[in-house]
This record gives structure tokens, sequence and C-alpha cells, in this order.
């Protein structure tokens, strides 16, 4: 072998051959080759994507065993930390402050819980999309997949998360007397919208920050902001109701607060659809199609420009 | 490869005109204060506080089935940035890179985790290559005994952090070198570890060459581009100096650097 390509090394620039006229270019398109590195079509960029599916399940699970591998405690903390931040909220709001505002203690300790931990979902999905691709760089440059799979990954390994916190608001609900019945059923939509919405602002988020990583210091204010206008501590229309009814109707309606309603209707016996807006699921299900959809396409327009420096 | 040396020679890496800018945030000068980077991020247009390093400069070239091709160069002459942007990992700001097939480099650092036991960083690493599950299953155990981790106990079940440096970047070549490739590019000092295995991934290296379209080769060895190469490709400050085969170029650039 070594004989044969040596000749053909030598041969560069003398021996005569047809393709000698032809430009770079020329020459590419008559043997077939592609530009390297070029964006790939959108339905050609989900068949890549759906292809890397294993790869986006085992980076988002390896991603969520790291995170805890050198604890003495290990995979406890998994639950153990939702737990710990449950009662902190307890401890403050149900306690001290007294914050649940015409809510019984029955309903109000669920209803702050299921809040605290659909919003985190939300916010860890974001905050965990900003650094996807500025935060893994190297593996940007090194190997080649579908950018997207990064976002998705990340948001996935925040799905996973809430599972486990799931467990403890499960205990927490049954321990205030809300027991598990044919609506806890629709805690499954209820996830399955949520993750779409928060994986489309993942990858929106994503495409911003690797150009700007400076939002990784901006997002924790905004999302601090976005928690205390989505009523996560209070009930919105019992806080607002001395105020113009545009302003509940505007809170009620943004996503993290429209998946928490859902989430709390769906658990907590107290809790009934009168504590909805109208149309709940349909604007649930119109911000996730729109979300997603929005932001995948968005994502995908710059796909071949991420890993620039 | 029958076809080489009789038929036309088929094309499979093609550069035309390529440039490479990078752009690196904040390093003129350092910090600044914070009213300083608000009116930067105000007048985007400008982006005073971004400085660019032209790490590629115009450099057109084509390589042909069969070929083993080394990139020498000092340090920083842009060897790597050309090899990222023929795999197509790093957007060219001018010009294009064609290539036949997925080129793809050999190495999958990035991907591994060092809370993760080995085990699981063979699986996450040949998935972020683009191996199927089956594939990995497959040659879960080649990778294993390739990389020698499990001749001294039971350490593919322990997390990675806990190897030494030479056994990591044993289980990394392992796991790298494990996959075939249409167009391989190698990246310098890839062969770590004690003789033995230096010896063992040479051999693989070799054969990967055998299986692989076209090879290019980065190192600062001169006897290993030597053995391996047929043509060289030598860049100097991001520009290609020159293109020819092996011996004329290595004196040339033994010349040059005063060996």
């Amino acid at each position: 072998m070594s004989e044969t390509t040596h000749d053909a090394g030598v041969a560069v620039g003398t021996a005569p051959s047809p393709d000698d006229g032809l430009s770079p270019g020329e020459l590419a398109a008559k043997y077939g080759l592609s530009v390297s590195g070029a964006r790939p079509g959108l339905f050609e960029y989900v068949g890549q994507l759906w292809g890397r599916r294993h790869f986006i399940l085992a980076f988002s699970s390896a991603k969520l065993t790291a995170q805890y591998s050198q604890a003495k405690l290990g995979q406890l903390w998994q639950v153990a930390t939702p737990l710990l931040n449950a009662l902190v909220y307890y401890l403050i709001f149900g306690l001290i402050l007294k914050a649940s505002r015409g809510m019984s203690h029955d309903v109000y300790i669920p209803f702050l819980v299921t809040g605290v931990f659909v919003f985190t979902f939300t916010q860890s999905s974001v905050m965990a999309g900003v650094r996807a691709i500025s935060g893994n760089l190297g593996l940007v440059r090194a190997l080649h997949f579908p950018r997207a799979s990064l976002p998705v990954s990340f948001a996935l390994q925040q799905l996973q998360q809430l599972l486990f916190s799931m467990i403890v608001l499960f205990v927490v609900t049954i321990a205030f007397g809300s027991y598990p019945g044919m609506s806890w059923l629709l805690i499954v939509p209820v996830l399955v919208l949520q993750f779409l919405f928060n994986t489309g602002l993942s990858l929106v988020m994503a495409r911003l920050g690797s150009k700007t990583p400076d939002l990784a210091q901006l997002m924790p204010f905004v999302m601090r902001t976005w928690m205390y206008a989505s009523g996560v501590m209070f009930s919105i229309p019992v806080m607002l109701k001395d105020r113009p009814g545009w302003i509940a109707d505007v809170l009620q309606w943004n996503p993290a607060a429209v998946y928490m309603d859902l989430m709390r209707y769906a658990l907590i016996d107290g809790y009934g659809s009168s504590n909805l807006p109208p149309h709940v699921w349909a604007v649930a299900l119109g911000w996730a199609v729109l979300v997603a959809g929005g932001g995948f396409v968005y994502f995908w327009k710059a796909e071949e420009r991420y890993g620039r420096g | 490869m029958a076809e080489q040396g009789t038929g036309p020679r088929v094309p499979t890496v093609i550069a035309d005109e390529l440039h490479i800018v990078y752009r690196v945030n904040g390093g003129r000068t350092g910090r600044g204060s914070a009213t300083a980077a608000l009116s930067r991020i105000m007048r985007r247009r400008e982006e005073r506080g971004v400085r660019t390093v032209h790490a590629v400069k115009g450099v057109t070239f084509t390589a042909y089935r069969g070929e083993a091709i080394g990139l020498i160069g000092s340090n920083g002459s842009g060897k790597s940035t050309l090899l990222r942007a023929i795999a197509g990992l790093l957007p060219a700001e001018r010009g294009r890179v064609y290539t036949d097939g997925q080129p793809s480099l050999l190495g999958v650092n990035a991907a591994l985790m060092n809370d993760l036991t080995g085990e699981r960083n063979v699986i996450l690493g040949g998935l972020a290559m683009g191996m199927s599950r089956e594939q990995i299953k497959e040659r879960y155990q080649q990778i294993v005994d390739f990389s020698g981790i499990n001749e001294k106990g039971d350490f593919i079940t322990l997390p990675m952090r806990t190897y030494s440096s030479g056994m990591a970047a044993r289980l990394r070549f392992s796991i790298a070198a494990a996959k075939d490739h249409d167009v391989l590019m190698i990246d310098e000092a890839l062969a770590t570890g004690d003789r033995k295995f230096q010896k063992r991934s040479e051999d693989r290296i070799r054969e990967l060459r055998k299986e692989a379209g076209t090879v290019f080769l980065v190192s600062h060895n001169n006897k290993s581009i030597r053995d391996t190469c047929d043509r060289v490709l030598w860049l100097e400050r991001g520009e290609l100096r020159m293109d020819g085969p092996t011996d004329e170029v290595l004196k040339e650039y033994e010349k040059f650097t005063g060996k």
C-alpha cells in the first residue's frame, strides 16, 4: 500500500490529468463532494437528531449521575435536595409569613411545593440551556453531532430531576390529605407539555448563550422576576384582586403560571377548576407548540456557526 | 483502493481559499470597567472588546483517496485549527472545504466525564462518536482489552477520576480508535501511555489508516510523519508554506527549524 500511495504523492502537480483545469468548486461538484460543516435541511436535521436519541439520553443521565457522584449519600441527594427546598419554603412562607391568604393549610403547603418544583423545572432548563453550547465548546469542537442534542439533553436531564422531585411532591400532597385519584393522570400531559415548552426555551437560550455567554450572569435575575410574577408562593387572582383585571390575566396566562396551576389542579383536592383561567389547556398546548417549534427552528438556523470562538 | 495509480485520482477533501478566524472575548483590556463593557454592548457593531485571531489564511489543497498526509509547522501555526475546519467543526470565515462523507477527528476526550465509571464512559464516548448501541456492545470487550485497564484489577467499574493519567489516556485512545472512519484525522500526542501501549496504539493507527480513505496526521515528531505519511503540508503562521512529497518538505522544514 505504501508503494502505491507514494506514487500518488509524487504525482501531485506533475502528471497531466483531465481535472487540471478545474477550479476547486468544479472539482468538488464533479466528484460529488459536499461542503463540510454546511447546515442540513430542517427535516434532515430532525432525522439526524432522532438518530442521536441514544446519545441524548445517555448524556443527560450521565450528567445527572455525575452531579452527586462525589457525595457520601450519593444519589440520595436527588430526592433530598428537593425535600430540603420544600422544607425551607414551608418554614418561611407557611410558618413565618403565613402567606396562604385564604387558602387552608392543607391546600397551601402542597400548592407552594408544587409551585416551587414546577417552576424550578423551567428555571433550571433555561439556565442549563444558556450554557449548553458555551459551556461545552470542547465537545462541539471535537465531535460531530446535531448541536441541538445538547440543549435537548440538558432539558431532559431537568425532566429526570423533576421526576425525582415528584416523589417528594407525592409524599407532601398525601401528607396534607390529597389522595391519589383519577385527576392525578393529568400529571402526564402537563409534564409532556411543560417539557416541550422548556426544551424550546432551552434551545433559544442555547443559541443566545453561544453568542453572548454573559447571559449566564443575567438570567438568574430574569428568572427570579419571572418566579415572583408567576404566583409560586401566592394565588395570582387573590393577590391582585384590587388591581385592574388584565394584570392578573396576563400573569395567569404566562406559561410558567399555566403549567403550575395545571399541576396543582391535578394533584390537590382543594384546588378546583375555579382557580384556573379560562381555556387553560389550549393555552398550555399553544405555549408548548409555539415555543418548542419556534425554538427548534431558531436554533437550527445557526447550526453551522456553533463552535466559533 | 485498486483505482489509484491507474485510474483517475479521486479527491476526498478539497480546501478552497480557506480562512479561519477566532473571536476572543475580553482579550484586549482584561475585564475593563462596567461602563466600558456596557457601552461595548450598546454599540454592538464595533465589538471593541473582541480580538480576532486569524488562524488559517487562505489555504488551498486537494487530498486524494488513499493518501496519508502529514501536517507540520511550529506551535500555533494553525494545524489543529485546519483539521477542525476540515471536519466541519469550526465554521470558515471565507472560503470552503468540500469533503467526501463525514471526516472525523480521532478523539473523544470532551465527551467523557471523570465522575463516571470507565464502563459508562465507553458507552457514552461511543454514542458521542455516532456509534449505535449494538456496535458499542459488540466492541465493548475489545475496547476494554485494548486499553489494558483491567490488567491490574477491575478498574473499568471505578470512576475515571480514580485512574492515573496514563490509564485515563489509554482508555480515551481505545474508545476513540474503536470506530472506522472515511476521512480520518489524528492530532499529535495521541499515543500516550507506557511503551507497550504506545506500540499497540501505533499499530492501531496503522490499521485505521488502511481502513480509512484518507488520513491526516498532525505531529511534531518528524520520524512518525516519515513513517506514516507520503505527502506533507507545511503550515507557518496560518499560511501553506509548502505542499509536496514527505522527503522534500521535511528537508526544507528541518532547514527552517535549524536542525
